[in-house]
């Protein structure tokens, strides 16, 4: 098995008297899809944010490519390449798909203006790259796009900054069937691209579709973390729901004093 | 495996990668093409200025054929343009604010006690004009970075904080002038600026530069598009509208090269009114600033989605801030414009409609009032309708009231067809 890519260990996070995360541990490899399953409060969100920077660890380790990293705010975290995309995508509907993709971090000339030849191109072989067929054009404003167009131009964005981690925040939950059809191999096609893949979903289908790895999350702690050849459907629900499914999973006391 | 093409050099760009996996992506239009796709953003409720210009010609179709013989005599199209001026410019200035979806109610007063200042400064501190204008200015900027710093600061409204600098500073300037006075502008290039027109010979030399500049402009970037395969219009809709706005352009400069005087005898008035030049450079400089720049760029962020803008690091506040900057230190230009044109300041300047027709003639020429959409030469078509409005229910002789009801009702026109188009807009998703 390769290095990880990234990897967290014992990252404990509170929120006042709140516990939100005990001591969990999570690796990310390059070229793979590590799905994030845990139901609702089971802090996946949380974990995302302190991935991210936005929140901060009380405790824990952080290790990019085998190096111990620390993240004291988003800024850090992007600098290592660790991008996130967020469940409301946050695109300008009145800008275009170019605008949106370079927002925040636009190309310039020398001359300080804005370098639209340079964000176009570089936005048409992103786009390219991720054999991305269904838009008509990096011109067109975000407001014309569908669900799963959006949801592809967010990762696109996320992938524009010669990332390593993506993180994606429930990327299909409110797509059709073609559009989440579309999304999942986009999802796929990033992790064959060699980045490290991280995917948030309820849906187990998805989740069994495209994912190498699960880590469960259950009450703040990690329940699990298998190959996804390894386990099935039923066994990642009582994972979820009880954090236990058979000899794995956390032990009956540790559930039953969270709970 | 390493990833190459997720990490393009700008100089590997090679166009035929792009064309062949990206082949959807039609980068270059045929005319009927992009004609086609204009008529679908009109019909999906994006219409930018095409009620404005559609406005504008009814209106002088109207007038003209109403009163024929002063309306569109040049003595009066030089007037009507100097009277678009101070709206115009006063509606650029509102557009940065109506594109954060935020309004500025006090812009119109806000330029009454600008130029009161430049006013006092010339008649009694004799004071250069210079001074006087930068120190109108700056009353100007310091009462938009009031306003911004109460509204993304404190987070008050910008409706509720500029109605209160509404009555504020009208009573400033009551207070500077006195009651029922009236200060003088004493200035000859200030007064210039609207009675005094460019000559005939440098009008024309100033207009075919900045014609040939743009063609040169135009030419240029059609060519490194076209080099690079980019996304681009066709050249020939590209000299179309070159070609429309060239014979405007001229058509206008050669109809008020002529000797327009009452009593051409006597008196010799021709060439181009000072005033004009100046909405151009301030149009021109502003366009450029909002479009070609990062701040310009981030502004229509801010107004499309401020959580977005806020995530990919843009400082929203001191934007916010910068917006109500821009808007009151136009206002004290347009009201400066004012005053030239009236002789003098008295309390009341830049009251009354000011405000309403600034905002009128910014929605008319196709900004939103909810934000994200708009553009710096709105400004300047909708103040020409708002101009022709006024100048023409002044040629008929209405009374005063039908000059108030008929502007009232243009701008809740124009505000509806804004409101329906951004219905329409969201249903059809262009």
């Amino acid at each position: 098995m390769t290095e990880p890519l990234l990897e967290l260990r014992g990252v404990d996070k509170s929120f006042g008297p709140v516990q939100v995360l005990h001591g969990v541990n999570l690796k990310v490899y390059p070229g793979q899809v590590t799905a994030l399953v845990g139901d609702n409060g089971a802090g996946k969100s949380t974990l995302v944010k302190t991935v991210a920077g936005i929140y901060h660890a009380d405790a824990g380790e952080f290790f990019f490519e085998g190096k111990p990293v620390t993240f004291n705010g988003p800024k850090d975290a992007a600098s290592l390449g660790i991008e996130v995309v967020y469940q409301d995508l946050a695109l300008c509907d009145n800008l275009d798909i170019v605008q949106n993709m370079f927002l925040g971090r636009e190309a310039k000339t020398p001359t300080r203006l804005l370098d639209e030849l340079t964000m176009e191109d570089r936005a048409r072989q992103t786009l390219a790259s991720l054999s991305v067929r269904t838009v008509k054009s990096v011109r067109q404003s975000v407001a014309s796009l569908s669900g799963g167009q959006r949801q592809t131009v967010a990762i696109a964005k996320a992938v524009l900054w010669n990332s390593r981690v993506v993180l994606l925040d429930e990327p299909t939950a409110a797509l059709g069937v073609a559009q989440t059809r579309q999304v999942l191999d986009l999802v796929r096609r990033l992790a064959d691209q060699g980045l490290g893949v991280v995917l948030i979903s309820h849906n187990m289908n998805d989740v069994f579709e495209v994912s190498d790895r699960i880590t469960a999350l259950f009450l703040g702690r990690v329940a699990a973390d298998l190959k996804t050849s390894d386990t099935n459907n039923s066994q990642i629900v009582e994972l979820i729901t009880s954090g236990r499914s058979g000899s794995i999973g956390i032990s009956a006391a540790t559930a039953n004093e969270s709970a | 495996m390493t990833d190459e093409t997720k990490t393009p050099a700008p100089t590997s760009a090679s166009p035929s990668l792009a064309a062949s996996d990206f082949s959807g992506d039609s980068a270059n239009l045929t005319l009927g093409e992009s004609l086609r796709a204009y008529v679908d953003r009109v019909r999906g409720g994006d219409m930018g200025a095409l009620p404005a210009i559609g406005g504008l010609v009814v209106l002088f179709i109207v007038f003209s054929s109403l009163r024929p013989d002063t309306f569109t005599g040049a003595l009066n199209v030089a007037n009507l343009l100097v009277q678009a001026s101070s709206i115009s410019i006063l509606a650029m200035g509102l557009i940065p604010v109506l594109l954060l979806g935020d309004i500025d109610l006090s812009a119109g007063v806000a330029g009454g006690l600008s130029a009161g200042f430049t006013a006092v400064a010339i008649v009694r501190h004799g004071d250069g004009w210079v001074l006087a204008v930068l120190i109108g200015m700056a009353v100007g900027a310091v009462i938009g970075l009031a306003i911004g710093l109460l509204v993304a600061k404190l987070g008050i409204p910008s409706f509720v904080v500029t109605l209160a600098f509404f009555l504020g500073l009208q009573g400033a300037t009551l207070k500077l002038i006195g009651q029922g006075g009236t200060v003088p502008v004493r200035n000859d290039v200030l007064r210039g600026i609207t009675i005094k027109s460019m000559p005939v010979v440098t009008g024309w030399i100033v207009v075919i530069a900045l014609l040939a500049i743009y063609a040169g402009l135009l030419f240029w970037r059609q060519r490194r598009l076209a080099a690079k395969d980019l996304h681009r219009p066709p050249t020939s809709l590209v000299a179309l509208k070159f070609g429309a706005l060239a014979v405007i352009l001229l058509g206008m400069t050669a109809f008020l090269s002529k000797n327009r005087a009452p009593n051409p005898l006597i008196f010799t008035i021709e060439g181009i009114p000072y005033a004009v030049f100046l909405v151009g450079a301030l149009m021109i400089f502003w366009t450029f600033i909002f479009g070609r720049t990062g701040y310009g760029r981030h502004i229509y962020a801010i107004g499309g989605n401020t959580e977005a803008a806020r995530r990919a690091g843009i400082s929203v506040d001191v934007l916010r801030i910068s917006t109500f900057v821009i808007c009151s230190t136009m206002a004290a230009i347009s009201g400066i414009v004012s005053s030239s044109y009236t002789g003098n300041v008295s309390p009341g300047s830049g009251g009354g409609n000011t405000l309403l027709y600034a905002v009128g003639a910014a929605v008319i020429g196709g900004t939103s009032l909810f934000g994200g959409k708009g553009n710096i030469r709105d400004g300047v078509i909708g103040g020409l309708v708002i101009a022709t409005i006024d100048n023409g229910l002044g040629l008929l002789n209405q009374a005063a009231y039908i000059n108030f009801i008929i502007t009232g009702a243009v701008l809740l026109l124009a505000a509806s067809v804004d409101a329906i188009s951004r219905r329409r807009r969201s249903a059809t998703g262009t």
